[in-house]
């Protein structure tokens, strides 16, 4: 069926703009040229040494856990975390693992995973990410 | 500091709480009137205003001042600084008398804040047919649980818990026995918007806001204002005797933002900062932390309290939670931290924060400080820090 094919090559956004889709997602990071500090917003100069330029760079897609908490406001919880991805810290939510302080480790190893958000009216689906524990 | 010494001499706070009654300019008026009383003076005195306010960082709430107390024509400042707002219109009073500009400053901050609910989290934006990136990382969406937490509690357990990831030692009981520390100070307190002690299992047991920091683990909202009078050496001079016996000595005087630091775009980093104030404040009053009577930090969660320990280097870099294990902060300990029952009792009205954590101190160093006195307490210092950031370092020390 035709339908099947469009549906086959759906159009997608990411849900931020750092976060690159394709057949290996991956979070991007502008990284200053001059001494390696990496931001994930748009940059009009290098916040640690002012130089202003940069290349974007594939951030690293497993890391470690340093930091968690379990928002408990609002109708889920779910359970924020700072992971350091190679030396690069990232903000995500947890994905694949219990909302519960038994269930999260500091120092858990955790992987970049993707999932969907839906469609738009206009049969666009949007991309999030988040880390889950490594298999 | 410079050539001149500068002098509290004069400083209020209202009770902390709710004042469904009052609006800011009301609890404005009501501590700088005071303060001015405590003083001996007017607003004939008075050569330039520092006033803080954040929720209404529009509205000139100095000038709203000046017209309930006295418009007399001189500038005045309206800042706002996060929660640091009243450190910094301390700062900006100080800053212009050390420069020459007037022998005689105020600084006023006020926030009505009871039943605001938790602050830092956006609102859900309004539902649209397509999904439309905007912002600077170009989100479809809020991005507040769909990257981690914004909410100041859940930032705040963060901070807390990458201390404990660096250091090991922390644990949720550790956390909940901070706040049970601050909660029995606030029984002697009468101007805190709490003074109720909670055990240990009433504290684990309570509402879980974001883990670990429960529900008494996390600054009240409420409503407040507290205000100071500053002048330098020669005006001191010339005042009167009971005035001069009563005046505290302001040894350091330091507002910091956030320098650089891996990742402190991802998770603030309050750390740095603080301990960047704490060196600056301790070189200029040439104390060291060993020689504080008392400590009053910005204890907005419990989880802030912890890193803070050491950020004011009060124990070894890594040491906090032996610090507090110790029972070193506890008012009969070695280093009191919070005595006054800190944000999570006294309460939290952001912009009057940064002034009634110095009135604290001040107070305590005149030996006015009733049932929680801190006997023979010669040397304080008062920390601030406001989210985005901003940190302020205050080091009071008793008149000779």
């Amino acid at each position: 069926m035709a339908e099947s094919d469009v549906t086959g090559s759906m159009e997608q956004v990411p849900f931020v703009d750092y976060l690159v889709l394709g057949e290996e997602p991956y979070l991007r990071a502008n990284e200053c040229q001059n001494c390696q500090a990496r931001f994930f917003d748009r940059r009009n100069a290098c916040a640690s040494c002012f130089g202003n330029e940069f290349t974007n760079v594939k951030v690293a897609t497993i890391g470690e856990i340093t930091s968690f908490t379990i928002v408990e406001m609002g109708p889920m919880p779910y359970v924020s975390a700072i992971v350091d991805c190679d030396g690069t810290p990232v903000r995500c939510t947890l994905t694949g693992v219990e909302a519960s302080p038994e269930a999260v480790q500091l120092g858990m190893k955790v992987e970049l995973t993707t999932y969907s958000m839906g469609e738009d009216s206009g049969g666009t689906e949007a991309i999030a990410f988040g880390f889950a524990p490594t298999k | 500091m410079g050539s001149e010494d500068i002098w509290i001499i004069g400083s209020n706070m209202t009770k902390f709480g709710k004042h469904p009654e009052r609006d800011v300019v009301d609890l404005a008026s009501e501590a700088s009137v005071a303060a001015l009383h405590d003083a001996e003076m007017t607003m004939s005195d008075i050569g330039v205003i520092g006033v803080g306010n954040l929720m209404n960082a529009g509205a000139g709430i100095g000038q709203q001042l000046q017209k309930q107390i006295g418009q007399t024509g001189i500038p005045v400042f309206n800042v706002s600084n996060a929660c640091a707002t009243g450190a910094t219109a301390l700062r900006v009073a100080i800053m212009a008398v050390k420069a020459g500009e007037t022998d005689v400053g105020m600084a006023v901050g006020v926030e009505k804040l009871a039943g605001a609910g938790l602050l830092g989290q956006k609102g859900p934006k309004p539902k649209s047919e397509t999904w439309e990136p905007s912002g600077r990382f170009g989100a479809i969406g809020s991005t507040e649980g769909r990257i981690g937490t914004n909410i100041m509690p859940g930032v705040f357990a963060q901070i807390g818990m990458e201390y404990g990831h660096k250091y090991g030692g922390t644990s949720f009981e550790l956390f909940a026995k901070i706040s049970e520390k601050n909660h029995a100070h606030s029984t002697l307190n009468p101007l805190a918007a709490y003074q109720k002690r909670f055990t240990l299992d009433e504290i684990m047991n309570d509402v879980m806001i974001a883990y670990p920091n429960t529900r008494p683990m996390c600054s009240g909202n409420c409503d407040g204002a507290a205000a100071m009078i500053v002048v330098n050496d020669s005006k001191l001079k010339s005042l009167p005797a009971s005035v001069r016996k009563r005046a505290v000595k302001i040894s350091a005087s330091v507002l910091t933002s956030d320098p650089w630091a891996e990742g402190c775009q991802v998770l603030p980093d309050v750390n740095t900062l603080t301990r960047n104030a704490a060196t600056q404040a301790y070189e200029q009053a040439g104390i060291g932390p060993e020689d504080l009577d008392l400590v009053e930090l910005h204890d907005c969660f419990a989880t802030a309290e912890l890193v803070h320990y050491d950020n004011l280097m009060l124990c070894e870099q890594g040491g906090a939670v032996d610090f507090f294990e110790s029972g070193a902060p506890w008012r009969d300990g070695s280093k009191p931290v919070n005595v006054s029952g800190g944000l999570q009792s006294k309460g939290h009205p952001i912009a009057a924060t940064g002034i009634a954590n110095i009135h604290e101190i001040v107070t305590h160093l005149r030996g006015e400080a009733g049932d929680r006195q801190i006997v023979g307490a010669k040397v304080g210092l008062a920390h601030v820090i406001g989210l985005g950031s901003a940190c302020g370092v205050h080091i009071l020390e008793k008149a000779a």
